[in-house]
C-alpha cells in the first residue's frame, strides 16, 4: 500500500460500470473515483483501460474527473469490535454512518469499520516465547470481545517467521503493536489486535475434517427431520412469503453456534431493524447472554447499490473464516442468495457478456460452488476445530425451483429446506415441505441423537415420515372416492398424520413457548404422538370406531402441548404423557371387557 | 452551467437519443432537446463518455429530425421544487403542473433518485392503522410506514379498495397531520376521474399531492413519475412531520415502461422480457416507505398492481412480493359472485402484522383468530373441493361444518359493504361469531383463555 499511488482518469460511465484510463492498475484493485471519492473495484483490464465497478451511485459524475488505484484488493479488517455491529456490503459500519450522515447513507464516506480508539485487555498466550518459530495463525492471545467471546488474536495467515517481541498483558488499541515477526527474508512485521485480509480469498487452515453434531436450531421440523451438521451446507429456497426470512431469524436467534453472521443481501431493511431491535433483548438460550453478544450483521438492503450487494457475502463469509480460525463454530445466514446472483447478471449484463440462461452468465455455477465452498469444518492453524455452518436463502422467480439458481445450488449443498407455497397459505408455519426437502446428513445426526437423547430417534423419524407418505397417498385416494373408501385403521393413519403437522410440525415462531423446542422436548413430543397413534390403532384393531378416538378431549390437548410446556417442563409433559396414555389403556380395558363379554 | 445547445445528434432509436462529441456531460444529467418545429421536450443521460453521450427522452424520439435537433445539457439531475404549496396540486411525471396553475417557486428543490435509507436510521413499524375493511384489519392489518401492493388484474375493483383505503384509514385515538400522495402511470381517463371525485367526496382534497400520467401521455415519463411522488412523500413526512399515505396505480404500467426503455437500450433480458435489474429497480421505488428514527412523519406504501393473465408467478408481482411487506391479492373468482372487496385470503398477507397487533395495539386474541380464521378456511376450500368431486351428500357431518364455514366466511366476513366501516372490535366479535360454528376443541390455534372468553358455546 505504500507504493506510488495510481492515477489516471474516467473516460466512460455506464451506471456502476465505470471505464477508467489508469495504466498499471490490477485486476481486482480497489479504486476511487470522480471528485466524490467513489470506492469500487476493477473487474477487467484491457490496455490502459480498466473497467471498474462501483459500489455508491455514479450519479452526476463525469468524464475526465480523477480516478486512482488504492494498491490492494477488496479486503475487510478482522479484529475485536466487529461482534455486535451492523455493517454495510464493503463493510462500512452503518451505526457510524448513521451518526455522522444523517438518515440517508451519503457517498463518498468511508469511515473506518472498528474503532481505534476502544482499548482492549490483551492477554498473551502462555506457550509463547520470544525467539519461537511462529506460523500464520498462531494464536498470540486474546481479549475479552464481548462477555461471551473471547476473541483470539492471530498472527495474520501470509506471515511467517519468528516471533521476536510478544506485548505483556495490558490495554491496547488497535494500532498498537502487540508482537513483532521477523520473516524468512529478514523483514520485520509489527503485528496488531486486528489486519486485513481480501474478501475473495479464503483464509488458509491445516485440514478439512468432516461434521460430526447436529446443529442445532430449536427448530422441530429441521432439528428432528432435516437436521444439518455444523459445517455443513444448506439451502432455503421458497417463493415470497413463504417464510425464508423467518427461518434464517429463527436459526440465527436459537442455534447453538458460537459466533452468527447474518447478511441481509438484497433484501428489506426492516427485517435488519427486526433483529437490531430484538435480538438485544433476547437471551441465548446456551449462555444466557443478550443474542447480540454473538451476532454480527451485514446490511446491503435491496435499495443499496447493487455492486455492493454482490461484495457483501464475501464480506460475511470472510468474518465467519476468521471466527472459524479462531476455534469457534459459526453460522452465516445469507438472505437471499439469488439477489447475489441477480447482481452478479447485472454487471454482466453491462458487460456485455454472453447469457446462457435466464440472462445469468456460464459462470453462475462455479461462484455459487466456490462461495459455497468456503462453509466446512476444520483444523484451524492454532486453534483446534472450528467450523462455518452456510445457510443461504434462494428466492426462485415464480416459486419455480428448477430456475438456474435454485438448481445449481440443489447440487452443491447438503441440506435442504424447501418451503411451500401451499403450506405458507395454510398458514402452516414453518411452511417447510417434508417431501420436497432433505437432509444427507440425517445418519451422523442419528448417532448424536442416540447418544444424547434417545435411541429411539432414528425409528421415531421414520415412523412419523412414512405415516406422512401415507397420509398424502391416502388422501388422493378421499379425494377420487370420498371418505367412504377409507377402511378405520386408514381413517386413523390420517388422524396420527394431522397430530404430527399440528402437534410437531407446526411451530409459532411468534410464540413465546414454541418459538425454541429443546432437542429433549423435541424428542418427548414426536414420541408422545407416536405412542396416542400406536395406542389408538391397537383399540382399532379391538373394533373401536374411529370416530370415538377422534372425539377424544384429550387430543385437543395433545395438540398444544408444544406451547403449554417449553423445554424446562419435560416433567410436565411426562405427566400429560401418562395422563393421556391411561385415556387410551381406559378405553382398552373398557373394550376388553366387552369382547368378553360377549365372547 | 452549461448554457450550450449541441446539434450533434447521431442516432434516433425507441426513447433514446445518442449525441456525438460533447465532452464532461455528467450520468444522469438533465437534458432539454428542441426539435425542428421548436417543442421542447426533456431527457436524462443514461450512458457518458467523451465520444457519446446516450440521452433517454421522455416523451420518445419519435418524429425527431437528427439534423435540426438542438441539445442542452443542464448540469443538474432530475429534481422537484418543494413547498407546503404542493398539498391540493396536480404535477405530471417531470415534476410540471397538469392543474393549470403556476409551477411551484421553492428554493428548496430535491434530486428524486434520493440515496438509500440508512437501515440503522430505520424504526421498526408498529402502528396499527385501522381501515375498517375486516380481511385487510383482521387477517392481513397495515401499520403505519409499511408496503403493502394491491395484487390486481383487469375488470377488479382494486380502485373502489384503494379509495375506501384512503377515505376510512386510521389510527384508533389520533388525529395527527395527513397526507394524500397518488401517483397514477399509465391509467384511463376515467380511473383518474374516479380517484379524483373519490377524494374531493371525501374532503381529503386539500391535503393531496397528485402525480398523474395517463394512458396517452409519455410511457418514459412513467420512469420518473413514482419517483417524484416519493419524493414529495418524503418530504411531506420528514420535513413537515406528516403521516403520508402514498398510492400508486398501475405498478405494472411502469414496469412496462421500463421494459421499453431497456429493450431500447438493448439491455439483456431475464424474464419475460423484463430486465434483470427490475427487481433493484422496483425495491428503490418501495423501500423508500418506511419510519425514521426520530421523525415524527411516516410513509405508507399502497401500490396497486395489476397481475396480467391473472398470473401471480408473472415478474411484476412476483418481485414485488419480494420486495414489499405482504400483499392483498384480490380473485376474480370472488368478483363474479358479487363479493366486494374480492380479497383472496390465502395468498394474501401481511408481514408486519405480527408486531402491530394484539394486547396493547388491538386485541388480545387478535393474532391468534387471524391464525385460526385462515386455518379454517383452508381446511374448508379443501373440503369444497372435495365436495365438488363425490357431492356434497356424501361428506361427514364435520366437513359439512366447514363447507358452511367457507360461505358464511365468504358472504359475512370478506364481504362487506364500499361505505361499511368497520372497527376493529366489530371484525374480531364478527369472527368470533363464525369461530363458534366449530366446538371449542376443533380451535387449536386460539388458546383456552380466549376460547373462554369469545367463544359462545362456552360463554
Ligand atoms: N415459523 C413461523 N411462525 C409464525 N409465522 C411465520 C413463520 N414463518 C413464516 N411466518 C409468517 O410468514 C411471513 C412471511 O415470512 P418470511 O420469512 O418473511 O417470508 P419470505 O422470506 O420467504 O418471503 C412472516 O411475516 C410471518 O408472518
Ligand atoms: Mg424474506
Amino acid at each position: 500500500m505504500k507504493q506510488a499511488e495510481k492515477k489516471g482518469i474516467i473516460q466512460d460511465i455506464n451506471g456502476p460500470i465505470v471505464t477508467i484510463k489508469l495504466p498499471g492498475v490490477q485486476n481486482g484493485e480497489q479504486v476511487r473515483i470522480g471528485s466524490l471519492g467513489l470506492y469500487g473495484e476493477v473487474i477487467s483490464l484491457e490496455g490502459e483501460e480498466a473497467l471498474a465497478q462501483i459500489y455508491e451511485s455514479t450519479e452526476m459524475v463525469r468524464p475526465g474527473e480523477p480516478a486512482e488505484g488504492l494498491g490492494h484488493p477488496l479486503s475487510v479488517e478482522l479484529g475485536p469490535g466487529l461482534i455486535g455491529g451492523i455493517f454495510d456490503g464493503v463493510q462500512r459500519p452503518l451505526e457510524e454512518m448513521f451518526l455522522k450522515a444523517g438518515d440517508q447513507i451519503p457517498r463518498g464516506l468511508n469511515p473506518l469499520p472498528l474503532d481505534r480508539e476502544k482499548l482492549w485487555r490483551f492477554v498473551p498466550s502462555e506457550n509463547l516465547e520470544p525467539n519461537m518459530p511462529i506460523i500464520g495463525g498462531a494464536r498470540l492471545g486474546a481479549v475479552q470481545e464481548t462477555e461471551t467471546i473471547e476473541h483470539r488474536i492471530l498472527v495474520p495467515p501470509t506471515i511467517e517467521g519468528e516471533l521476536i517481541e510478544l506485548a505483556p498483558e495490558g490495554d491496547y488499541n488497535l494500532e498498537e503493536t502487540i508482537g513483532q515477526v521477523r520473516d524468512r527474508h529478514g523483514r520485520v512485521h509489527r503485528l496488531k489486535l486486528y489486519h486485513r485480509w481480501p474478501v475473495r480469498k479464503s483464509r488458509p487452515y491445516q485440514s478439512r475434517d468432516n461434521g460430526v453434531e447436529p446443529l442445532i436450531t430449536g427448530q422441530r421440523i429441521l432439528d428432528t427431520f432435516f437436521p444439518l451438521l455444523k459445517g455443513s451446507k444448506c439451502a432455503v429456497p421458497g417463493p415470497f412469503g413463504a417464510g425464508k426470512t423467518v427461518v434464517q431469524h429463527q436459526v440465527a436467534r436459537w442455534a447453538n453456534a458460537d459466533i452468527v453472521i447474518y447478511v441481509g443481501c438484497g433484501e428489506r431493511g426492516n427485517e435488519l431493524v427486526d433483529v437490531l431491535d430484538s435480538f438485544p433483548k433476547l437471551k441465548d438460550p446456551y449462555t444466557g447472554r443478550p443474542l447480540m453478544d454473538r451476532t454480527l450483521l451485514i446490511a446491503n438492503t435491496s435499495n443499496m447499490p447493487v455492486v455492493a450487494r454482490e461484495a457483501s457475502i464475501y464480506v460475511g463469509i470472510t468474518i465467519a473464516e476468521y471466527y472459524r480460525d479462531q476455534g469457534y463454530d459459526v453460522v452465516m445466514l445469507a438472505d437471499s442468495t439469488s439477489r447475489w446472483a441477480e447482481a452478479l447478471r447485472e454487471v454482466s449484463g453491462r458487460l456485455g457478456q454472453m447469457p446462457v440462461e435466464e440472462g445469468y452468465p456460464a459462470y453462475l455455477a462455479s461462484r455459487l460452488a466456490a462461495f459455497y465452498e468456503r462453509a466446512g469444518r476444520v483444523e484451524t492453524m492454532d486453534c483446534g476445530k472450528g467450523s462455518i455452518t452456510l445457510i443461504g436463502a434462494v428466492s426462485p422467480p415464480g416459486g419455480d425451483f428448477s430456475e438456474p439458481v435454485t438448481s445449481h445450488t440443489k447440487e452443491i449443498i447438503q441440506t435442504f429446506w424447501a418451503l411451500s407455497k401451499e403450506l405458507a397459505d395454510a398458514r402452516h408455519y414453518p411452511a417447510i415441505d417434508w417431501v420436497d426437502s432433505f437432509s444427507a446428513d440425517v445418519g451422523t445426526a442419528a448417532e448424536w441423537w442416540h447418544e444424547s437423547i434417545d435411541r429411539g430417534w432414528e425409528k421415531r423419524r421414520a415412523q412419523a415420515l412414512g405415516m406422512l407418505a401415507r397420509d398424502a397417498e391416502l388422501s388422493r385416494i378421499v379425494n377420487l372416492v370420498g371418505p367412504e373408501a377409507l377402511s378405520s385403521a386408514q381413517r386413523w393413519v390420517l388422524e396420527g398424520a394431522t397430530l404430527i403437522k399440528e402437534g410437531v410440525l407446526q411451530q409459532s415462531a411468534l410464540d413465546p413457548v414454541d418459538t425454541f423446542s429443546s432437542p429433549e422436548k423435541q424428542f418427548m413430543l414426536l414420541d408422545l404422538i407416536l405412542s396416542v397413534y400406536d395406542e389408538g390403532a391397537a383399540l382399532i384393531e379391538l373394533g373401536v370406531p374411529v370416530q370415538e378416538l377422534a372425539e377424544m378431549p384429550v387430543l385437543a390437548r395433545l395438540r398444544r402441548c408444544k406451547e403449554l410446556y417449553d423445554s424446562s417442563q419435560t416433567d410436565r409433559l411426562e405427566a400429560f404423557r401418562n395422563e393421556a396414555l391411561k385415556d387410551f389403556k381406559d378405553i382398552h380395558s373398557e373394550y376388553a371387557q366387552r369382547g368378553e363379554q360377549t365372547a | 452551467m452549461s448554457a450550450k445547445e449541441y446539434r450533434t445528434a447521431s442516432a434516433a432509436r425507441g426513447g433514446l437519443l445518442t449525441v456525438a462529441n460533447v465532452p464532461n456531460i455528467a450520468f444522469g444529467d438533465r437534458v432539454r432537446i428542441r426539435d425542428h418545429q421548436g417543442n421542447t421536450r426533456n431527457g436524462q443521460v443514461i450512458r457518458t463518455s467523451n465520444e457519446e453521450v446516450l440521452v433517454q427522452v421522455f416523451e420518445g424520439t419519435a418524429e425527431l429530425d437528427l439534423e435540426s435537433t438542438w441539445v442542452r445539457f443542464l448540469d443538474e439531475p432530475v429534481e422537484i421544487a418543494l413547498s407546503p404549496e404542493i398539498l391540493g396540486r396536480v404535477f405530471n411525471g417531470l415534476g410540471e403542473p397538469r392543474d393549470f396553475r403556476p409551477p411551484i417557486v421553492s428554493n428548496l428543490r430535491r434530486s428524486i433518485s434520493a440515496a438509500a435509507f440508512n437501515p440503522a436510521a430505520r424504526t421498526y413499524p408498529k402502528e396499527f392503522i385501522q381501515t375498517g375493511i375486516s380481511t385487510i384489519d383482521g387477517l392481513n392489518s397495515l401499520v403505519r410506514g409499511q408496503k403493502l401492493p394491491i395484487f390486481s388484474a383487469s375488470g377488479l375493483p382494486h380502485n373502489r379498495l384503494a379509495a375506501q383505503i384512503v377515505r376510512q384509514a386510521k389510527l384508533p385515538d389520533d388525529d395527527s397531520r395527513f397526507s394524500v400522495v397518488f401517483a397514477a402511470m399509465g391509467v384511463s381517463y376515467t380511473d383518474a376521474r374516479f380517484f379524483q371525485e373519490a377524494f374531493a367526496s371525501s374532503g381529503v382534497l386539500g391535503n393531496v399531492v397528485m402525480f398523474v400520467n395517463m394512458a396517452d401521455d409519455p410511457p418514459v415519463e412513467r420512469l420518473t413519475l413514482p419517483r417524484m411522488a416519493l419524493t414529495a412523500a418524503e418530504y411531506l413526512a420528514f420535513d413537515l412531520d406528516r403521516h403520508v399515505l402514498v398510492v400508486m396505480t398501475d405498478m405494472t404500467h411502469y414496469a412496462e415502461a421500463l421494459r421499453e426503455v431497456a429493450t431500447a437500450k438493448g439491455d439483456v433480458p431475464a424474464r419475460k422480457g423484463y430486465p434483470g435489474y427490475l427487481y433493484s429497480d422496483l425495491a428503490e421505488i418501495y423501500e423508500r416507505s418506511g419510519r425514521i428514527k426520530d421523525r415524527h412523519g411516516s410513509i405508507t406504501l399502497v401500490p396497486v398492481l395489476s397481475m396480467p393473465s391473472d398470473d401471480i408467478t408473472h415478474p411484476i408481482p412476483d418481485l414485488t412480493g419480494y420486495i414489499t411487506e405482504g400483499q392483498i391479492v384480490l380473485s376474480r373468482e370472488l368478483n363474479n359472485q358479487g363479493i366486494y372487496p374480492p380479497v383472496h385470503i390465502s395468498p394474501s398477507l401481511s408481514r408486519l402484522m405480527k408486531d402491530g397487533i394484539g394486547k396493547d395495539f388491538t386485541r388480545e386474541d387478535h393474532p391468534h383468530v387471524s391464525n385460526q380464521l385462515y386455518a379454517l378456511y383452508a381446511r374448508a376450500l379443501e373440503t369444497r373441493n372435495l365436495a365438488s368431486i363425490i357431492g356434497a351428500d356424501e361428506l361427514s357431518a364435520r366437513d359439512r361444518r366447514y363447507l358452511e364455514f367457507a360461505d358464511a366466511f365468504e358472504q359475512r366476513f370478506v364481504r362487506q359493504r364500499e361505505d361499511e366501516d368497520r372497527s376493529i372490535e366489530e371484525t374480531l366479535n364478527l369472527a368470533w361469531d363464525l369461530l363458534s360454528a366449530f366446538p371449542p376443541q376443533a380451535l387449536t390455534r386460539v388458546n383456552e383463555t380466549e376460547i373462554a372468553k369469545y367463544h359462545e358455546q362456552s360463554a
